[in-house]
C-alpha cells in the first residue's frame, strides 16, 4: 500500500488535500522565504486521526510536520518536501476550564486568545501573548516556547503547561504530568515543550490560568534617544519594582507603527513602554514610585493610562510593529536575539554599526526587560544581492548576542533559520546530545525533520 | 568565568569508578558510596542588575540567599531546607519549591540553564545564564525533579527577583479540610495576589501577601473581610515550619485541590501540610503505604527523607522518559528512577 492509500484510510477524502493548489497553500509559514510542497496535507479532526496518520508515515518512514495557523518566524512549521503535513486547526475545543485548580485542558488548534476568552468568565486568563495570539495555535506556542511582551514576570509558554497527551513519532502515546503545579521526578512535560516538533505531537495540553489582574496601568515615556530610554530601564530594575512588560521601540519602529495602525504615539527617537499590575493598592503604590522614576529620567513626554481602551492602542502599536515595517520596506527580516540587560546600550550601538556598514537600514523593538532584541532588518529582495547582505547582518546580530553572553532566539526558536547559528554558535558537545536526545526519541528523524537540528543522514 | 577543572574531574572519576551510585548534596548523611558532589562549592557569577545567578551544584543554599539578600534580591520560588544545609543541586535534582512559589511559580520557572556530567562523564548542558533562551531543548528543565538519575548537576544559573518591602500573613480558621478546600476554590479566582496559601490540616489556612508596607494592613482587612471566617495576623515566623520540615520520613507529594480532602481522608493519623493553594503536600508517613495510597488516587510523589523510592505513586513519561534516560545514560550507570 502507498502512503497516500494508507493516509486514505486515516481521514475521508475531502480531508486529505493532494491537489497542487491545495497543497501550495501550505507551502511556506510567516518565514516567508522558505517554501517546499508536502507529498499531502492531511486535515485532523481528532486526536485518534493524528496518531493514525502519525502511524502511517511512521510505516512508510515519510517526514511529517505538525501545523496550526503556520505563523512560526523561524519556519518552524515549514513541510518537508515530499513529506505530509498534519494540520491541527481543526482540534480547536477547550475541554475544560477547572476554576478551582485554575487550569485548562484544551486541544492543540485552540488559538492563543480562544484560552483566555473561555477563562475570562470565571476570573481568569492565560498569560503568555505573542504578538500573534489572535491566530496561532496552543500547539505551536508549546512546540516553540512561545514568548511575548508580558513574558517579563509572567513567563514564557513552558511555565504555563501543566500536562501534555503526546503521540511520539513512532505513534506510541504517552502522558506527560498532569494537572498538578508541582512535578513529581523528572519534568517531562518541560522536558517536551520548545521541543519545536522534533519529540512529536501534543494532542492535548492543560495549561495554568491566573486571576485576571485587579488593576493594570501602562506608562508610555518618549525619549530623546534610546540610551536614556534604556538607562529608563536600568532604573526602574534597580528600584525593586517589578512590571509585568517593558518595551522599547525606536524611531523607524515608531514611525512604522504610525504608518500603519496609527497609535498616535509621540514623535520621538524613542519610547518606552512600561506595565504594571495586580492588586489595586498595590498598583497604585507602585504607580507613584514608577511616575517618580519616569519623571526623573529625562522623558520628554509621558503618558500613563489605566484605560482599556488607551492601553489596548499603546499596545496595538507594539504588536503590529512586525507587519508595519512592511510599510517602510518592500522585504524585512525579523531577528530575534538575547543579551544580557546591561548589555543593551552596547548591542544596540554595535547593531547601529553593522547596519551603516553594510548599508541596510534596521529597526528595533525589544523587551527591554529581558533584553530581548527584535531588530528588523528592511530591504529590496528586488535589488540582486540583497537578501543575501540582510541575511549576513542577521547572522553578525546573532554572533554578537553570543559574544555579549546571550541567546541566539528568546521567543521565536531555531526552525529553519537559526539551525546553522545553533550548530555555529553551540558548544560542539551540548550540540551532539541534543542529536542524541533526537535521535533516541525519533531514530528515523521522521517528526519535524530539518528544524533545529540538521539531519544526520 | 571558567570552572576549575579539579573538583569536576574528581566526580567524573568517582561517577566512572561506580556504578549506581546515588548522589549526596547538603542534608542527607553520608550514604555509603554515594557521589559526593561538595567540592562543587561557590557562586560563580551574580550580577544584581541582571537578576540571575550562576552557582556551582554543591553551594548550599544558605551561601546564595544571603548574597541575594545583601542586594535586596531572593529566589521567589522560596525553597526548603535553607537551615538545613541545603544545596542549589539537591534543590533541583529533588525538584523542591516552597509555599512562596504560589505566587511567583516553582524553581522550574526560574532556572535558566544547568552543566551537568551524563552518565558517560561527558560534561554537557544547555540553556544559558539570561532570562531568555529557546535555543534548543530546555535541558534546565530536564534536570529539575531528575533526581540524581539523568545527570550529576555541576552549574546552574537562576532568575531572581526584588526582595519585596514587606509581608503580612492572615492565619484563618476554616471548620475543617473541606470548608479550607472549598476556601482556596473561592481565593483561586480572586484578585488577591497571594504569595503563598498553606493549609495546616484540619482547618488552618496560612496566607502570605507581599508588596510596599504601606499596602499591607488595608490588603490583610480586605483579605479578612473576602474570607468571613475566625483570622488573625501572624508574624513571618509561622512560615519557619512550611521551610524546615523536619521529620524523619518525609515525601512531597504532587496534587490538586480536587484530590486533596480525599487524600487527606486516607492519610490518617500521619503529620502532613499542604501548599500552594492545594498543588503541593508534604507527607510523612511510611514509604510503601504512601505508595500505595498515591497509586490508588492517580497522583505521584518523591519520597525525600526515609528508605525506598525515591518516586512514589504513579509514575508518569513512559516510553517517552526511557528513551531521554536512554540517551543520557546508555550504560546504566544511574540507579533507575
Amino acid at each position: 500500500m502507498t502512503l497516500l492509500a494508507d493516509l486514505a484510510r486515516c481521514v475521508p477524502a475531502e480531508r486529505l488535500l493532494t491537489g497542487t493548489a491545495q497543497r501550495a497553500a501550505f507551502a511556506s509559514d510567516a518565514l516567508t522565504s522558505f517554501r517546499a510542497a508536502p507529498l499531502a496535507v492531511v486535515l485532523a479532526e481528532s486526536g485518534e486521526e493524528v496518531v493514525e496518520a502519525v502511524r502511517a508515515c511512521h510505516r512508510h518512514r515519510v517526514p511529517f510536520v505538525p501545523r496550526g495557523s503556520g505563523t512560526s518566524l523561524s519556519g518552524g512549521s515549514l513541510p518537508v518536501e515530499g513529506g505530509v503535513v498534519i494540520a491541527l486547526n481543526r482540534l480547536n475545543r477547550v475541554l475544560a476550564i477547572d476554576r478551582e485548580s485554575r487550569t485548562a485542558r484544551v486541544q492543540p488548534g485552540t488559538i492563543n486568545a480562544a484560552v483566555s476568552a473561555a477563562a475570562a468568565p470565571h476570573g481568569l486568563r492565560y498569560a503568555p501573548d505573542p504578538s500573534s495570539q489572535s491566530v496561532c495555535t496552543i500547539g505551536g506556542n508549546v512546540a516553540f516556547n512561545s514568548g511575548g511582551a508580558h513574558c517579563l514576570r509572567q513567563g514564557m509558554t513552558s511555565n504555563h503547561v501543566l500536562g501534555l497527551r503526546v503521540v511520539l513519532p513512532d505513534g506510541e502515546l504517552v502522558e506527560l504530568g498532569g494537572g498538578s503545579l508541582e512535578v513529581a521526578g523528572p519534568d517531562w512535560v518541560g522536558t517536551f515543550v520548545g521541543s519545536e516538533g522534533l519529540f512529536g505531537i501534543a494532542l492535548e495540553v492543560t495549561l495554568r490560568l491566573l486571576p485576571q489582574a485587579e488593576s493594570v496601568r501602562t506608562v508610555l515615556a518618549a525619549y530623546p534617544g534610546l540610551e536614556a530610554a534604556g538607562d529608563a530601564v536600568s532604573r526602574i530594575v534597580a528600584s525593586g519594582l517589578l512590571p509585568v512588560a517593558m518595551e522599547i521601540m525606536d524611531a523607524l519602529a515608531i514611525e512604522a507603527a504610525e504608518a500603519s495602525v496609527k497609535p498616535g504615539y509621540p514623535d520621538a527617537p524613542a519610547l518606552l513602554i512600561v506595565e504594571i499590575e495586580g492588586e489595586r493598592e498595590v498598583v497604585e503604590a507602585d504607580a507613584k514610585t514608577l511616575d517618580a522614576l519616569i519623571a526623573d529620567s529625562g522623558a520628554s513626554e509621558v503618558r500613563a493610562t489605566a484605560d482599556g481602551a488607551e492601553r489596548a492602542l499603546i499596545w496595538k502599536g507594539r504588536k503590529s510593529a512586525f507587519s508595519a515595517v512592511g510599510w517602510l520596506a518592500p522585504d524585512y527580516i525579523v531577528q530575534d536575539g538575547v543579551v544580557p540587560r546591561t548589555r543593551l546600550g552596547a548591542a544596540l550601538s554595535e547593531i547601529e554599526r553593522l547596519s551603516a556598514a553594510c548599508g541596510l537600514r534596521v529597526a528595533n523593538v525589544f523587551h527591554a526587560g529581558d533584553g530581548n532584541l527584535h531588530p528588523l532588518i528592511l530591504f529590496d529582495g528586488a535589488q540582486p544581492g540583497a537578501l543575501r547582505v540582510a541575511e549576513e547582518l542577521a547572522h553578525e546580530i546573532l554572533r554578537m548576542c553570543v559574544r555579549f553572553g546571550g541567546a541566539i532566539t528568546g521567543e521565536h526558536g531555531v526552525g529553519m533559520e537559526k539551525r546553522e547559528a545553533l550548530a555555529e554558535l553551540t558548544a560542539p558537545e551540548d550540540l551532539a546530545l541534543m542529536h542524541r536526545l533526537r535521535r533516541a526519541v525519533d531514530p528515523l528523524e521522521l517528526a519535524n525533520r530539518g528544524k533545529m537540528l540538521e539531519v544526520a543522514a | 568565568m571558567t570552572l576549575a577543572a579539579d573538583p569536576i574531574d574528581t566526580v567524573r572519576e568517582a561517577l566512572l569508578d561506580g556504578g549506581g551510585v546515588p548522589v549526596a548534596g547538603g542534608t542527607k548523611p553520608a550514604l555509603t558510596g554515594a557521589l559526593d558532589v561538595s567540592g562543587l562549592r561557590g557562586i560563580l557569577e551574580y550580577d544584581p542588575a541582571e537578576l540571575t545567578l550562576t552557582a556551582l551544584a554543591g553551594t548550599p543554599l544558605r551561601e546564595i540567599v544571603t548574597a541575594l539578600a545583601e542586594h535586596r534580591q531572593y529566589l521567589p520560588f522560596d525553597p526548603p531546607f535553607v537551615d538545613a544545609g541545603a544545596t542549589l543541586g539537591g534543590t533541583v535534582a529533588a525538584g523542591l519549591s516552597g509555599s512562596g512559589s504560589h505566587r511567583h511559580g516553582g524553581l522550574r520557572d526560574f532556572i535558566l540553564g544547568v552543566r551537568f556530567l551524563d552518565g558517560t562523564g561527558r560534561l554537557v548542558g544547555g540553556g544559558g545564564k539570561v532570562v531568555k533562551n529557546a535555543a534548543g531543548f530546555d535541558l534546565p528543565k530536564l534536570m529539575v525533579g531528575s533526581l540524581g538519575r539523568l545527570g550529576v548537576l555541576v552549574q546552574v544559573s537562576v532568575k531572581v527577583f526584588p526582595l519585596p518591602e514587606a509581608w503580612g500573613t492572615l492565619r484563618v480558621q476554616a471548620s475543617d479540610v473541606r470548608d479550607a478546600v472549598a476556601l482556596m476554590g473561592r481565593l483561586a479566582t480572586a484578585p488577591f495576589e497571594l504569595e503563598a496559601l498553606d493549609l495546616d490540616p484540619p482547618g488552618t489556612l496560612l496566607l502570605r501577601l507581599s508588596g510596599p508596607r504601606a499596602t499591607l494592613e488595608p490588603r490583610l482587612r480586605a483579605l479578612a473581610r473576602f474570607i468571613d471566617r475566625p483570622a488573625t495576623v501572624e508574624d513571618e515566623a509561622v512560615w519557619h515550619g512550611a521551610r524546615e520540615l523536619d521529620s524523619a520520613s518525609l515525601a512531597k507529594v504532587a496534587l490538586t485541590p480536587h484530590a486533596l480532602a480525599g487524600l487527606d481522608d486516607a492519610l490518617g493519623a500521619f503529620p502532613r501540610r499542604y501548599a500552594r493553594g492545594g498543588h503541593l503536600a508534604w507527607v510523612a508517613a511510611p514509604p510503601g503505604e504512601l505508595d500505595a495510597l498515591l497509586r490508588e488516587r492517580g497522583l505521584g510523589g518523591v519520597l525525600l527523607r526515609g528508605s525506598g523510592g525515591p518516586l512514589l505513586g504513579v509514575r508518569r513519561g513512559g516510553a517517552f522518559a526511557a528513551r531521554i534516560r536512554a540517551a543520557l545514560d546508555p550504560d546504566g550507570r544511574f540507579p533507575e528512577i
